[in-house]
Formats: C-alpha cells, sequence, structure tokens
C-alpha cells in the first residue's frame, strides 16, 4: 500500500461512513419505531443523498480499510477495498436506492409504519455497499446475510397479511441454504491459502480450489435467483413494490452476479466451475427467460425476467466478460427497478398487477406509460438502446456453437416478453371489474413516481452509448478488463435485429403470446415445489418422535434396569456379601486367635465392627426399593463421601 | 483473595437474607438485585485489567490466583483463578444472574428463599468456572445441580417436579462418571494431585492409552450429559419447561456451559493424547447432535421446548470445533485455533441469546400460562416491543452477522472445514434448519391474526413492562456488540484458545 495508514486517511473514513452512515440511520429509525415515521421518509432520502456523495467520493479515491475484526488469521478483519468494479456498484447501488427510496417516500401509505420500512431499507443499503466493497470473507459474508435478512422483513413487512411472512421465510430459507457455499467457501480458502483474505482464493489449488468453487458458485446462485433456486424471487414478489424494485431486482438478486464475477480466477483454477456457470446462467436466462413470457402477472412476469437477465450475468462470469457482466449488471439494474416502480405505481393507483387489470394502465397515464415503454424497449434489447450492447459484450465472449445458440434464443425471449409487457400496458383500457384485485385503488400515480421511473429508464438507454467502441473501451479500462473481446458490428447488428423483429411481432401479435399464460410456464414450471420444507419438516417429526419414544424411554428403561439392579444387589448383599463379610471377619478372628493370642484384640474388634456396619448397610441398601430414588441419590453422595475419605486416608 | 470475594460473596448475602427473617420481602429483592448488580460490576473490573495484558499461555497462568490447602494429602485445594477462557464465562455468568435478578423482582412466591437459591446457584457457577482443582470444581459442578433442582422443583410449573427430578438423577449420573474420570486423572499423575495447573502443566497417563481413554470416556460421559449432547439429552426440554423462566435462563445460559467448559478446561488440556485420539468421535458427536437438535427442534409445538432443542444445537456445534482442534493430524494449528476460539464464543453467545430467549418465552407464561405455539398468534400487533425483542434474539440465534451467534458459528464452520470438512458441512446445514425453525416461529408468533390464550385477554394493555425489558434488552445489547465489535471478547479468548489448540497438537 502506497497510503501510510489507510484508516486514518481521509477517503478511509469516507469509505466507512459509507457504510456506517447508512447502517446507523437505519438502526435509529428502527428503534425509534412508530414515533419516527412522520420523518422516516425525509430522513432516508437525505441519508440517500449522501450516500450517493459519499459513494462518488470513493469512486474516484478507491480507498481501502481494515478494521481489526474476527479470528486472529491473516484476512480475519473488516476489510473495503475500492476497485473499478466496486467503484461502479456503489454509485449504482447509491443511486438506484436513492431513486427507490424517492418514489417509496411517495408510494407508501401515510399511515403505514414508515420507521420500520425505512429502517430496514437503510441497513440493507449499508449492507449491499458491504457487499460490493469487501475484500475479506467476514466482510463479505456479513453484508451478504445482513441483505438475506433485510430482505425477509422487508417481503413480511405487511406482517399482518396472512401469507407476506410465508413468503419472506421461502425467500430467506432458500437464500440461506445455498449461504452454507460461502461458508464452507470460507473454510477452503483458510484451509487452503491460510488467509480469510478474498485475495487468498487466487492462491489455491486442488481440492480446496474446488471446495472454495463449488461453495462460492452455489451461494452466488441463489441470491442471483438461478436455477434451480429460482422460485424464492417468486416469493419475494409478496413484499412492496419499493423493496421489488430495490433488493429484487436492481441490487441484492444481482450480488451473486457480482460475486461471480468478482471470483473469476478460482472459478477458472477449477476448470470445472466456469463451464458450469456458463450453462447454468444461460439455462437459467433460457428458462425463467419462457416463464417471463407467459406469466399473467406482470410482478411475476417481471421476477422471472430479472433471474433470465441475471442469467447473461453468470453467463458473463462463465465466458470471462467481466465488464460485459458488470455493464449489464448496471443496465439491468435501471431499466428493471425503473420498471417495477411504474409497476409498483400502477398497483398503487389501480389495485392490480395481473395482466388483466394492467392493461392500458400506460394510457390511463400516459407519462408513466411512456416511461414502462422505453423500459420495455430496454429490456426486449432494441438498438441502439442499453442491454443491446452489454448483452452483446458477454455474447461476443460466449464461444462454442451450444453456447451461443443458447444465448442467441435466451435474448431473443427477452425481446418477446419485453414486447408482452409492452403490449398488455399500452393495449385497450382493462374493463373496471379488473381493477382492485389485489388493494384499493387510489387512481393516482404521483409525478414523483413517473419522474423515477422515467430517470431510470433513460439512464439505462442511455448505456447503449457502450456500443461505441472508445466509450466500451474506457469502460473496460475502469474496470481493469482491458484485454476482453468486444462485440463485431456485424453480430451486433443480428442480435438487434433479431431483438427488434421478435419485438415488434409480439407486440402485433400479442394474443397468440398470451396465450401462453395457459401453460405450466405461469405456475413457474413447478420451481417453487423444489423449495419445499417438507422432506425437512417430515425428518424433524421422525427425529422427534424418536427423541420422546426411543432415546427418553432408553434412558428411563436403564434407570429402571439399575434400580432392579441395585434390588438384586441389596438381596445379595444379605444373602452373599454379608455372609462373605461375617466369613471373613470370622475367619479373621480364627486367625487372629491362631496367630497371636492376646495382642490382637483390636484388630479383632475392628473386623467385627466393619462386618457389622456392613450388615446395617446391607439392611439400609434395601430400604430405597419402597421406589423414592432421591434416596439413591443421598446414598450415592454419602458414598462419594466415604471414597473421598478413603482416598485422604490411603494418600 | 479479589476472586474468592467475586465468588463467595452472593453466598454470604444467600446466608444473609435466611439469617434474617424479618427482612421485607421487597428489601431482599432490593438486596438481592444490588448484589448480582455488584458482582457484575466486579467482574467488569476484572475483566478491564485482564484485557490490559491478557495471557498468552494457556491452562498455567492465571489472573487472580488464590490458593489455600484443603486437603493435603491429596493436594486438594482451594485453587481459584481466571484466564481468557474462564473470564469471559464468569463474566457472561454475572450478567445473567443479574438480568435474573431483575426478572424475578415481580416474584411473589417465597421471594426471599428464592432469592438465596439464586445467590447460592451463583456462588456454585462461579466458582465453577473459576476452580482451579478438580475437587473444587467438582464440589461447586454438583452445588449448581441441588441449586438448580430446588429452583426447578419449587418455584417451576406444570410436571415441575417429576422433571426437577428427572435433571437431578440425570446429571447426577453424569457427575459420578466425572469424579470417576478425575480420581482416574488423580491416580495417573505422578504427582498424584488434585491440581488443575500442575495435571495441565504435566498431563497425566500419557504412556498409557488405555488407560487415559477409558479416563476421557468417562470425564467426557460425565460432561456429555452436562452439556448435554446427543443421546443424552432428554432431560433438558423436560427441565426447561417446567422451569420458572429465570431458572430456565440460567439452566441453559450457564449450566450446559460447564459441560463445555469441562472439555476446554479439563478433558483437552489434561488428555491432550487421548483427545487427538478420539478426536473423530467427539466431531461425530457434535454433528448428530447440532442436525438432531436442530431437526427436533423444528417439530416442536411448544415454543419453550423448541428454544430448549435448539442449545442442542447450539452446543453441537462447540463439540464439534472442540473435537476438529483435537484432529490435529488433518489441520494446522491456526485454523485448529480459529475452531478453538469460535467454541467459546460460541458458549458466550449461546448464554446471552438463550438466556433471552428463556426469558422471552417467561414472557407469554406470565400472561397466558402455555407456551403452545396453537395458543398464540399475531403479536407483533398488541406486543410490538415482545416482537421486536424475540425478533432480535431470533435471529441472534440462527445466527445471523451483526449478532453474537454468527461471530461463534463462522469461526467454528471456518476453522474445523480443514480437519474435518464431511462433517462440517452437514453441521452447517443445521444453521438452514435452525433459521426455518426461528422463522417459523416467529411467523406463528408474531405475525398474523392475534391470537391468546383466555387468561390473556388483556394482552393488548400488556406488552412487555419496563421490569422486563431492562432484563431482556442488556443481553440483546451484549449480543449485538459482540456481533459488530467482537475484538472486545475475541482479545481476552483468543491468547488462550489458540494456545490451547496448539497444545493439543504438541
Amino acid at each position: 500500500m502506497e497510503v501510510p495508514d489507510p484508516n486514518t486517511s481521509a477517503a478511509g473514513i469516507v469509505l466507512a461512513a459509507l457504510v456506517a452512515f447508512p447502517a446507523a440511520s437505519g438502526g435509529a429509525l428502527l428503534v425509534a419505531g412508530r414515533r419516527a415515521d412522520r420523518f422516516a421518509g425525509f430522513v432516508s432520502v437525505a441519508v440517500a443523498v449522501a450516500a450517493c456523495g459519499l459513494a462518488a467520493v470513493v469512486a474516484t479515491g478507491r480507498p481501502v480499510l481494515s478494521l481489526p475484526f474476527m479470528a486472529a488469521v491473516d484476512g480475519g478483519s473488516l476489510s473495503l477495498a475500492v476497485d473499478g468494479i466496486s467503484a461502479v456498484l456503489v454509485v449504482m447501488v447509491t443511486v438506484v436506492t436513492l431513486a427507490v427510496v424517492v418514489f417509496a417516500a411517495a408510494d407508501l401509505p401515510a399511515d403505514a409504519a414508515r420507521a420500520r420500512f425505512f429502517g430496514y431499507i437503510l441497513v440493507f443499503l449499508a449492507a449491499m455497499l458491504l457487499t460490493v466493497t469487501a475484500s475479506t470473507v467476514p466482510a463479505l459474508l456479513i453484508g451478504w446475510e445482513v441483505m438475506g435478512a433485510m430482505s425477509y422483513a422487508l417481503i413480511g413487512y405487511f406482517w399482518h397479511v396472512r401469507g407476506k411472512i410465508s413468503a419472506g421465510t421461502t425467500a430467506f430459507v432458500t437464500t440461506r441454504t445455498a449461504d452454507l457455499g460461502m461458508y464452507v467457501a470460507a473454510g477452503a480458502v483458510l484451509a487452503g491459502a491460510g488467509t480469510l483474505d478474498l485475495s487468498g482464493l487466487a492462491a489455491l489449488s486442488g481440492g480446496w480450489a474446488d471446495v472454495a468453487a463449488a461453495g462460492l458458485f452455489i451461494a452466488a446462485l441463489g441470491k442471483s435467483a438461478q436455477l434451480p433456486f429460482s422460485a424464492w424471487l417468486s416469493a419475494a414478489m409478496e413484499g412492496p413494490s419499493p423493496v421489488s424494485a430495490l433488493l429484487h431486482s436492481a441490487t441484492m438478486v444481482a450480488a451473486g452476479g457480482y460475486l461471480l464475477i468478482r471470483t473469476m480466477p478460482v472459478l477458472e483454477s477449477t476448470g470445472w466451475a466456469i463451464h458450469a456457470a456458463a450453462w447454468f446462467g444461460v439455462i437459467t436466462a433460457l428458462v425463467l427467460g419462457a416463464i417471463a413470457c407467459a406469466h399473467p402477472d406482470l410482478k411475476q412476469a417481471l421476477a422471472a425476467s430479472t433471474a433470465a437477465q441475471l442469467g447473461f450475468v453468470v453467463l458473463a462470469a462463465g465466458v470471462g466478460a467481466s465488464a460485459g457482466g458488470i455493464d449489464h449488471l448496471v443496465g439491468h439494474a435501471g431499466v428493471k427497478a425503473g420498471l417495477f416502480v411504474a409497476v409498483g405505481a400502477w398497483l398503487t393507483a389501480l389495485g392490480a398487477t395481473r395482466a388483466a387489470g394492467l392493461r392500458g394502465a400506460g394510457r390511463r397515464y400516459p407519462a408513466m406509460g411512456a416511461a414502462a415503454a422505453a423500459g420495455c424497449l430496454v429490456l426486449g434489447g432494441i438498438p441502439p438502446l442499453g442491454l443491446w450492447a452489454t448483452k452483446d459484450e458477454i455474447l461476443a465472449a460466449t464461444h462454442g456453437p451450444a453456447l451461443l445458440t443458447a444465448g442467441l434464443a435466451a435474448s431473443a425471449l427477452a425481446a418477446v416478453y419485453a414486447g408482452r409487457i409492452l403490449a398488455t400496458v399500452l393495449g385497450g383500457r382493462a374493463p373496471a371489474h379488473e381493477l382492485d384485485a389485489e388493494e384499493h385503488g387510489t387512481r393516482r400515480v404521483p409525478a414523483v413516481a413517473t419522474a423515477v421511473a422515467a430517470i431510470l429508464a433513460l439512464a439505462s438507454a442511455g448505456m447503449g452509448a457502450l456500443a461505441l467502441p472508445p466509450v466500451a473501451h474506457s469502460v473496460k479500462e475502469l474496470l481493469g478488463a482491458t484485454g476482453e473481446p468486444a462485440p463485431s458490428l456485424s453480430s451486433m447488428i443480428v442480435t438487434g435485429g433479431i431483438a427488434t423483429v421478435l419485438f415488434v411481432s409480439t407486440v402485433v401479435w400479442r394474443r397468440t403470446v398470451m396465450r401462453l399464460a395457459d401453460t405450466p410456464l405461469s405456475e413457474w414450471l413447478g420451481l417453487p415445489r423444489l423449495l419445499s420444507a417438507r422432506p425437512v419438516l417430515a425428518a424433524a417429526r421422525f427425529a422427534a418422535h424418536a427423541d420422546d419414544h426411543v432415546l427418553d424411554r432408553a434412558v428411563w428403561g436403564v434407570a429402571f434396569g439399575a434400580r432392579r439392579l441395585a434390588a438384586m444387589v441389596a438381596r445379595s448383599d444379605d444373602g452373599g456379601i454379608d455372609r462373605a463379610v461375617w466369613a471373613v471377619a470370622s475367619g479373621a478372628r480364627r486367625s487372629a486367635g491362631v496367630a497371636a493370642r492376646s495382642d490382637d484384640e483390636g484388630i479383632d474388634r475392628a473386623v467385627l465392627s466393619i462386618a457389622a456396619g456392613v450388615r446395617r448397610l446391607g439392611r439400609a441398601a434395601r430400604r430405597p426399593q419402597t421406589g423414592l430414588l432421591h434416596q439413591y441419590f443421598i446414598l450415592a453422595a454419602s458414598g462419594l463421601a466415604v471414597l473421598l475419605a478413603l482416598l485422604v486416608v490411603v494418600g | 483473595m479479589y476472586l474468592t470475594v467475586v465468588i463467595m460473596l452472593p453466598l454470604l448475602v444467600a446466608v444473609l437474607l435466611l439469617a434474617l427473617p424479618r427482612l421485607p420481602e421487597r428489601a431482599a429483592m432490593g438486596i438481592w438485585v444490588a448484589t448480582t448488580a455488584a458482582e457484575v460490576a466486579l467482574v467488569g473490573w476484572m475483566w478491564w485489567r485482564f484485557a490490559a495484558e491478557p495471557s498468552g499461555s494457556y491452562g498455567t497462568e492465571f489472573g487472580y490466583e488464590a490458593k489455600v490447602s484443603w486437603i493435603p494429602t491429596v493436594e486438594a485445594g482451594y485453587h481459584v483463578g481466571v484466564d481468557g477462557i474462564s473470564l469471559p464465562l464468569l463474566a457472561m455468568t454475572a450478567v445473567l444472574f443479574l438480568v435474573c435478578a431483575v426478572w424475578s423482582l415481580a416474584e411473589r412466591r417465597r421471594p426471599r428463599t428464592y432469592a438465596a437459591l439464586f445467590l447460592f446457584l451463583q456462588t456454585a457457577c462461579m466458582g465453577a468456572f473459576a476452580a482451579l482443582d478438580l475437587i473444587l470444581f467438582f464440589v461447586f459442578f454438583d452445588l449448581t445441580l441441588v441449586g438448580m433442582y430446588f429452583v426447578i422443583a419449587g418455584w417451576g410449573h406444570g410436571d415441575r417436579r417429576r422433571s426437577a427430578l428427572k435433571f437431578f438423577i440425570y446429571t447426577f449420573v453424569g457427575s459420578l462418571a466425572l469424579l470417576v474420570g478425575f480420581i482416574g486423572l488423580f491416580l495417573g499423575g505422578d504427582e498424584r494431585t488434585f491440581d488443575m495447573v500442575s495435571l495441565t502443566a504435566e498431563p497425566p497417563l500419557r504412556d498409557s492409552p488405555v488407560a487415559a481413554g477409558l479416563v476421557l470416556l468417562a470425564i467426557g460421559l460425565g460432561l456429555a450429559i452436562k452439556t448435554p449432547t446427543f443421546p443424552f439429552h432428554t432431560w433438558l426440554p423436560d427441565a426447561h419447561t417446567d422451569a420458572p423462566a429465570p431458572g430456565s435462563a440460567i439452566l441453559a445460559g450457564v449450566l450446559l456451559k460447564l459441560g463445555t467448559y469441562g472439555f476446554v478446561r479439563i478433558a483437552m488440556p489434561m488428555l491432550p493424547d487421548a483427545w487427538q485420539r478420539w478426536a473423530a468421535v467427539v466431531v461425530v458427536v457434535g454433528v448428530v447432535s447440532a442436525i438432531w437438535g436442530a431437526l427436533v427442534a423444528f417439530a416442536q409445538q411448544d415454543a419453550k421446548r423448541m428454544v430448549a432443542y435448539t442449545s442442542v444445537n447450539h452446543m453441537g456445534y462447540v463439540l464439534l470445533a472442540l473435537g476438529a482442534a483435537g484432529l490435529a493430524g488433518q489441520a494446522d494449528a491456526e485454523a485448529r485455533g480459529v475452531a478453538t476460539v469460535g467454541a467459546v464464543v460460541q458458549m458466550v453467545s449461546h448464554g446471552l441469546l438463550t438466556g433471552a430467549l428463556f426469558l422471552l418465552m417467561g414472557v407469554l407464561w406470565a400472561r397466558g400460562g402455555t407456551y403452545a405455539f396453537g395458543r398464540w398468534g399475531g403479536l407483533a400487533g398488541p406486543a410490538p416491543v415482545f416482537a421486536a425483542c424475540f425478533g432480535v434474539a431470533a435471529f441472534g440465534s440462527l445466527g445471523l452477522p451483526g449478532l453474537s451467534g454468527f461471530i461463534g458459528e463462522f469461526q467454528i464452520f471456518a476453522g474445523s472445514l480443514q480437519a474435518a470438512p464431511v462433517a462440517v458441512v452437514i453441521a452447517a446445514t443445521g444453521i438452514v434448519i435452525t433459521a426455518g425453525l426461528f422463522l417459523t416461529a416467529i411467523r406463528r408468533l408474531l405475525t398474523g391474526d392475534t391470537v391468546a390464550p383466555t387468561p390473556a385477554k388483556s394482552w393488548g394493555l400488556n406488552d412487555m413492562g419496563a421490569r422486563e425489558v431492562a432484563a431482556v434488552a442488556p443481553l440483546l445489547a451484549l449480543s449485538l456488540l459482540i456481533g459488530v465489535a467482537p475484538r472486545v471478547l475475541l482479545d481476552v479468548i483468543e491468547p488462550a484458545a489458540t494456545t490451547l489448540a496448539a497444545l493439543i497438537g504438541g
């Protein structure tokens, strides 16, 4: 490090503040509770603005920070570092958070527990910023898991409504199952490289590299809702719209893709993990893309499309297109957050999220309609807009006919589902009876919501500039990925052409496409069944039964056996041992008498008294057969005392 | 002398309380709270002084040492002292007894006797953690059983006498096994001593693996019952369900730690070769306990039984780490050190969090006389403070970063993986089951329509009161402190724990 003490440098303090300030403000809002409801929205907008400022400083200053934290090993500290990728992501995360917080302040009902909502959002922001700047495993894991917990709390925000908390539970338990991978990866890097620093991953080799790669890969698949974990994202749509916009499209779910790009070296070193990433990503893009084409609920369709789009980011990690992956992640964050804001605003206004109710919503509220239309064009990969350019960067690095064909097919599906959403919201107005299916609509879309949706959509549309080689090159320089392939003009024309044709065709033949809603695709192909807790519950019931009826009873059986044994001993004591002792005693007396006539009266008397004592004990030992168990223990305790005394004497 | 005061002060006050029958009950409770607060202050001062220069050796150098000969012929004596492993446990014990005293201010059944009994129990617990002599440890260890027996039998509910008796019989049998093991250690040493420091400095039975294994078996059996591990845990849910809330908090928070502490203080350093040889068994017992405890907890229909079973799960992780620390052939000292540190942190963390959870179960009992999941629901509405406290304690217990459980569990898993990779992967699934069971408990108790058993119709007026909050909040605050700034704790634990791990391999 050139900086002598990074912790005390101004930039280091800014980096610490970037994470600590939202965390502390969020914590304060949560502790204050309902007393803070009135100004919670204002506070969190102010905090988000400040975070944007801090993020800008951090992105240019590139500080590092290391605070002593956990294990007494290298990398046990809580260390943050900002490189090119982190710089891009902290800015993206804070800006999208600001946009969504502004929307939420307008969208949440005035009488809601706003302090709790914004408190969770700000803690989430801190966790997300920690995740994208972490340079040690403990720091990463803290951010990673706290994000999951906030996701749970926010999905279940309206806890009194049946099903919300269950949905949050499904989401949390699923992602946590995948998070086990990160715990295992932590152990592997410690075992293989003797450090918990993320840079240690690159130094791994052999079996530990395989273990670490597998762990990180599973953790990333879970967080980014890739197959086979995808269905938790469907459950997550139970959360309020701002939560879907921020956590479940733009930021938290993107963390899996980010993690894979960040850890590409260890994936590469195993040989298999990199191919696995490519294939899991592209298959998710295909399957979830198909679901997005079919689902009659627009929030669900957007969720499926989120998983599908993140499939491209995972694919990017698998084909070594780190710049393309990050670009796509950022572009997708903007457009998807914007679309969720639009759908969320309409849900508040019209009380519906299903296509039947949202039909023509864009005509009722034309400004929001325009913003949503722009978002759909970007999402569909229409040239010259953002996702077209970023996706091509990924496809340019994709080799092998099978993988490339799958990638192209997946991007074609994106055009179809984006076209369908556009056709829905700009179609004929839904009849009044389809409205208010979910909740009672306000029939009002706040101007601020429209502005937020428009800005987000336009920002990601503007990322189409990445199609220009000089722009793409400078971004690659920023991300430290200068050697990665760039798409050729011809391939960009082909992908853009396919997307445009399919998009337009979908809008024209929308009725045909909408018939897909009658297929199993609208049930997420049964993927939610993969997340059923039933097998675990069955195992739990079995274990509980065994615990009560086998283990416990066995112990009592042993206890009663011991009691019977004690009774037997007591009997034999009387019969056998007592007599034996007497025999010994009298034998001793006889021998004493034989050996010496007069001197050993003392010994004789001692032996006799011991014998008498034993006889008395034998009688006493029978008494517990009355069933008073605790007498046993008084006996046992006095036995111990005798034993101790004996030890003292012997010693 | 200082440490002796810390240990004996509660007993002294207990005797005073019993000797002054005309003392008003309220005054007795006030004295109890004041005594436990003084204990926290005294231990806090010890911590302050100790943290300035923590001892880097294990088992041979102690702070606040005091030694008085008692039974010179067997070299058994009153020998106490603290190091980086016992001090955090002493501190946790002092805090738990303080919050239990605060909690019990509303106790109406024979409060003076109750206070005296808890003070007696506190001396026994503190003494056991500070003891540096096997006989002294054993005496304190058994006195805790006596104290807890009377707490459950006298102030419990439900089938309390049966549960208390089961608890007593079971753990007493365990302590007998322990005594046999101690005598084995005594007879096996060249010096013939019960002094822990001497036995650690020159471990007995180094040349006779069979005898050492048998002694370890006896000690391990005794401690496994106390901890408790699978399959010796069935006394635990009954004892907890029928114990009063502070009794459960002490039983799970402090008494269980006597078992795990015994492994760290006695079994590992005094029988290092045997521990190394049998470490794989310890790992397996730990893994089975962790998974079994989590699964059985998941299936419970009674919230307090559920919390009780999670102790089996959490103590399973401790055993996993201690076993892994013994697998010196498979892992380097660094990783095993991390695992050992994690085990000790987990003990402290579990004490705080499970203490809080059991007190929160007491909130339910005080209002409805039942812990059944089916009888409660939607409490987040009428009782937001209870909901918030239960939420924090639950997430802490399921190992969310930012709270103390994570600091323990992360180090246990990360540190043990090298020594026992398969075991760690299996055990780690326990944190998913724990997550599922606590979130299910949150869903059942806190969300949905408000449901309360008949006596609690007035729950709307009855969120946690100031007394209850004052008892639970410090535990959660400490858990948060350890989660966010773990160095406070780790600076004290790490030197001793890493030395212990190195000792096993050496």
